[in-house]
């Protein structure tokens, strides 16, 4: 369909420090046992899109991923990888592989996009508007534990900022308005061409942008080209995109133009114009199209381009893990509600592992997960949480709501609430995590109560 | 064939006549086959020769008959040739001809395979080496039979490897049990023979093949022959069959799908490629068409945006734009349709081992039975894929493929100027003398002709008055309306309930027309016969302009028979006031039955001239046109 996916896997973020680390990148993060990426991978997968260029932040980020891509699907995707600095945004991870881009239009996809939405139906509203840029947008997912009682690190992890404020045409098709975060503290500028062109702005707070975008790829490039300072797709090139759409630069239109010139072989010029006359007359027209007119008057020379939104439905899963909140989020709703994006799909409502041991009296919850070869001892309790592969959990352990790693060895009488804890840690006996995060190789020493803290093993 | 004649045909009720099997099945097979178990001699009789006679014989086989003899024949044969003396299978050796056709059928799957294996390791490298020769790039993963992997090299070859595997498959599985046991009797036999005979027959036994034919295996064969006689008959009645089921397509009309017969409904959503949920509740008279839950059908369609590996992008994009009304309009939707076309053979490789002419073909159909489920063909659109099909079926084979498309996009360019814009102008040109200084013309709908008409009148200094009359739920003139008032024509717009009001101070009527049937029925915007019918009681002169491309040999008397249902919400609702919501909830309701017609039939009567690019001409005069311009068409 002449479209190449770009997976902008990223690297080691800052967002994440205490759970990604030079042995694990982002992409590797495991949610629900399996690297987010392959959520991405398996999704496009699906959709039949079996070329993909992953870009991942840092040489050493992607050799990881590239073996770990290498081992999960050979035979089913032909993936590409290319190691971009770190600290060059997405805009200029896109710069630095731009020469591979060759289709018609692009889509970018965020390697931390957990979603069901089909990436198809991006693509096709892409196509049947001729956008330069069409963005998806989902609701905001519902963050925070859901109806258990612990709701401590909520004030810690939560970002005050994260708000996206979106301006949509009442037909709900195009993007008349986009800011995000810091932009939105003070206040936002609307610009009056825009609304003045199409009568009637929606704005709308309860949309995301889900960071998958098809973009038009000469415009992208040309865009990134020309824009040196702009730095990530989402915060920069989407919202000048959009600013622009009304007076884009005649550069933007050079290749339509170019096309038609191409295409008169026989007919001459007037009958080309009829051509598009005819077709322009037949379609409803766009704000976009009545704002040339009205300037010109005669002949519309397209001075604009569209930018769309796909607005998934309700229905459908979407969440973005850039946050420890988000992970936290994700790995409950990948074994709870949305457990469709787990292809393995379970008996009653958690899913454990092949030889796991339990001990007796142990009780593991739904919505939980269980990684295989991992050992519980009596008493224990599991409930809403997934553990990894290999983990030996001592007697009288009680773990809700919170995500334990792999190798990871917990003592007896430990109490895990809330928590995150990476691979190949260890906790002695009798400790109580509430709302922390455990790096990677951490040992806490037994007896020791900690809330709300971030535990990691000091950088040598 | 006289060309002439052929092109009548078509409507031709006696043609018809071809979808009916009116002959008698002659003495043959079927019947004669039970007598033949009774006497081993009548089933000895019929020697070398009959066995070819039965081609011709089964020509005029019901299909349906054959496939209960061949089964019951088998088995009764068998017996009655075990039954008889050895002499039997003399009669039958001069049918063992017909054993290695039949068994070079079957062997011929196994080097179709043997060709995927071999290729699948050529594919791996040509994945390997046009992956993007970069520095960065690491290539992790590969996939090793990609099925229908982007692979522009590659894309080709694969597609030819699955297309044969897939070929293959469905092949085998469709050997009827008979056929199957009977080529197991036959392996047996051999194997028997082999044994008997020692080192002579295992070439038989292996490939039965051409030694089928030489003497030492034969008495082997005869067990074998006795089903294989039985069962290669059917295939030849078969092949004789299917040439006149071929003609009969060519020649009768295709016969439109009833959408109210529901085993065909279902067979079709089983091919269709998107997804489609029937309306419930249709109205009794138009049940017959098709109506689908409106609502459903795009996003379903858009998330199967990258598995539609075959469609055109460009064609994809087209059906997008029907499917959700982007585009709508007679010439529009027929010139994009042909741009799309245009794209496509522009992006065309011809597979290896098929012609060019036979594959595009194919191809082009696929696309317009995608195009038919976003939305139904206008006759417009008909008529440029009838051009579009005859064009490539005419193709010299000599050509090359980049001549043979250059040639085509060529075609398709001359269509869209000659058919529609040309045309378009000489319309303009001989309407424009029509319009007199202080007349009030009065349009319906939007017609891309009128509208240029009025244009180009208003261009030459004409003092006239324009009345734009619209209707719900499309409120299309809204939009001429615009183009118009901007250029500074002095309009007033109504609605179509207004009509025998304002039509007293009309001078002219222009209409434009989805298609002009060869009874001079106007095919066109629901609403259109009514404005004439007013305009004709009223003593207004009623002009449909048409370009000729949309003429069509059909006759309609009627807006039922032949008709489309539009989104039945749109007329439920009103767009952009949300607060007249009075059918809510009943819109499901078993009581209630919406109708949102998009065309209707304006009879002749109404109508005073017909303005085309062949001149300005009565409706009568339109199958004339039909005639001629078919002629100069097709065979030019």
């Amino acid at each position: 369909m002449d479209f190449q996916v770009v997976v902008l896997a990223g690297g080691t973020s800052k967002n994440l420090t205490p759970l990604v680390s030079k042995e694990v990148p982002k992409p590797l993060l495991p949610v629900a046992n399996r690297p987010v990426l392959y959520y991405v991978l398996h999704q496009l997968e699906q959709s039949n899109l079996k070329d993909l260029i992953v870009v991942v932040e840092g040489k050493d980020a992607a050799l990881l991923v590239g073996g770990w891509i290498s081992g999960t699907f050979v035979d089913r995707l032909h993936v590409e990888i290319a190691a971009v600095p770190e600290d060059i945004g997405s805009a200029g991870a896109i710069r630095a592989i731009s020469h591979h881009l060759t289709a018609n239009d692009i889509l970018v996809v965020s390697g931390d996009l957990v979603s069901d939405v089909p990436p198809g139906a991006v693509a096709a509203n892409h196509r049947r508007h001729d956008a330069v840029v069409t963005a998806m947008l989902c609701s905001v997912p519902i963050s925070g534990p859901s109806e258990s009682g612990s709701s401590g690190g909520k004030d810690k992890t939560k970002k005050p900022g994260r708000y996206n404020i979106i301006g949509l045409d009442p037909g709900k098709q195009f993007l008349l308005h986009i800011a995000t975060g810091a932009e939105i503290e003070k206040d936002t500028r609307l610009q009056k061409r825009i609304l003045r062109a199409v009568g009637e702005m929606e704005i709308r707070s309860d949309l995301m942008d889900a960071h998958m975008y098809a973009f038009k790829r000469s415009v992208l490039q040309e865009v990134l080209d020309r824009k040196d300072t702009l730095q990530s797709l989402k915060q920069d090139v989407l919202p000048y995109l959009v600013r622009s759409q009304l007076k884009s630069e005649a550069l933007l239109n050079r290749i339509p133009r170019a096309e038609e010139n191409g295409n008169e072989k026989v007919s001459s010029q007037n009958n080309q114009v009829m051509v598009s006359q005819i077709l322009a007359n037949a379609s409803t027209p766009s704000f976009h199209d009545l704002c040339s007119v009205s300037h010109d008057g005669s002949a519309p020379i397209r001075k604009t381009h569209k930018c769309c939104a796909y607005i998934a439905s309700s229905s459908s899963y979407c969440a973005r893990l850039n946050s420890i909140q988000a992970f936290m989020d994700i790995n409950r709703d990948v074994t709870g509600e949305a457990d469709h994006l787990l292809s393995s799909i379970s008996d009653h409502n958690n899913i454990v592992g092949p030889s796991t041991k339990l001990g007796t009296k142990t009780t593991v919850g739904p919505h939980c997960m269980l990684g295989e070869g991992s050992e519980m001892g009596d008493k224990c309790q599991v409930k809403r949480s997934v553990i990894g592969r290999h983990c030996r959990i001592g007697s009288h352990v009680k773990v809700v709501n919170s995500v334990v790693m792999n190798h990871v060895t917990i003592g007896d009488g430990c109490i895990i609430q809330g928590s995150v804890i990476c691979s190949n840690v260890q906790l002695q006996e009798r400790v109580v995590l509430k709302d922390c995060q455990v790096g990677a190789g951490f040992v806490v020493t037994a007896g020791s109560e900690y809330k709300g803290e971030s535990l990691a093993r000091k950088e040598k | 064939m006289d060309p002439r004649r052929s092109a009548r045909t078509v409507s031709d009720p006696k043609v018809r006549q071809v979808g009916f099997f009116t002959q008698p099945p002659p003495p043959d097979r079927s019947i004669s086959d039970p007598p033949r178990h009774h006497d081993p001699i009548q089933s000895s009789s019929p020697s070398s020769p009959p066995v070819n006679d039965h081609s011709p014989s089964g020509n005029s086989l019901s299909p349906v008959m054959i496939p209960p003899p061949r089964h019951h024949s088998d088995t009764l044969l068998r017996t009655a040739l075990q039954a008889t003396s050895p002499t039997t299978s003399f009669p039958y050796s001069a049918r063992t001809v017909t054993v290695p056709q039949e068994n070079d059928d079957v062997s011929s799957f196994s080097p179709g395979r043997r060709v995927v294996s071999g290729k699948s390791p050529s594919s791996f490298p040509g994945v390997k080496a046009s992956s993007v020769p970069a520095s960065e790039l690491t290539t992790v993963s590969v996939v090793n039979l990609p099925p229908g992997i982007s692979e522009k090299s590659g894309g080709a070859a694969v597609e030819v490897q699955n297309d044969q595997l897939a070929r293959s498959k469905p092949l085998k599985e469709k050997t009827s049990k008979a056929e199957r046991r009977a080529l197991q009797e036959a392996q047996r036999a051999a194997k028997a023979a082999a044994k008997a005979e020692g080192s002579k027959a295992p070439a038989a036994a292996s490939k039965v093949g051409p030694s089928a034919n030489t003497k030492p295996s034969k008495a082997a064969k005869p067990p074998s022959q006795k089903n294989d006689g039985s069962q290669v008959a059917p295939s030849e009645k078969k092949g004789g069959d299917r040439a006149p089921e071929k003609d009969r397509k060519k020649d009768a009309p295709h016969p439109r799908m009833q959408y109210d017969d529901a085993s065909r409904v279902e067979k079709a959503k089983k091919r269709a490629v998107v997804k489609q949920t029937e309306a419930r509740n249709r109205v009794e008279l138009f049940r017959h068409l098709p109506q689908y839950e409106h609502g459903t059908q795009l996003p379903d369609l858009e998330t199967k945006f990258f598995e539609l590996n075959p469609m055109h992008p460009a064609v994809y994009k087209v059906g997008l734009q029907y499917l959700s009304g982007d585009i709508c309009g007679g010439n529009a939707r027929c010139i994009a349709m042909l741009q799309a076309f245009k794209e496509a053979i522009k992006d065309y490789l011809t597979p290896p081992e098929k012609t060019l002419i036979r594959d595009l073909t194919a191809r082009i159909s696929s696309y317009v039975s995608f195009l038919i489920e976003c939305r139904p063909l206008s006759i417009s659109m008909g008529n440029a894929i009838k051009f579009l099909k005859s064009q490539i079926a005419k193709l010299p084979l000599s050509l090359s493929e980049s001549e043979a498309k250059a040639s085509l996009m060529l075609d398709i360019d001359r269509f869209i100027n000659e058919k529609i814009i040309l045309a378009d102008k000489v319309i303009v040109k001989h309407a424009v003398t029509k319009i007199r200084d202080g007349d009030v013309l009065l349009t319906y709908g939007a017609s891309s002709a009128v509208e240029m008409i009025l244009l180009h009148a208003h261009e030459l200094g004409k003092q006239f008055r324009v009345v734009v009359v619209d209707s719900r739920p499309k409120l299309e003139g809204q939009l001429l309306l615009r183009r118009l008032v901007r250029k500074g024509l002095s309009c007033t717009y109504t609605h179509v309930n207004a009509v025998s009001c304002i039509m007293h101070e009309v001078t002219r009527v222009f209409l434009g027309a989805s298609s002009v049937l060869s009874n001079g029925t106007v095919y066109s915007r629901v609403g259109t016969a009514c404005v004439a019918m007013v305009a004709h009681a009223l003593h207004v002169p009623v002009l449909v302009c048409c370009e000729a491309y949309k003429f069509h040999e059909r006759v309609q008397l009627d807006s039922i028979c032949s008709n489309e249902l539009g989104n039945p919400d749109a007329i439920s609702k009103v767009s952009g006031r949300e607060e007249i919501s009075y059918l809510d909830g009943l819109v499901n309701s078993d009581n209630l039955q919406l109708l949102n017609l998009i065309y209707d039939a304006t009879p002749s009567d109404y109508v005073s001239m017909v303005i085309t690019d062949y001149g300005m001409v009565p409706p009568t005069s339109v199958p004339v046109i039909v005639r001629e311009y078919r002629r100069e068409h097709l065979w030019s």
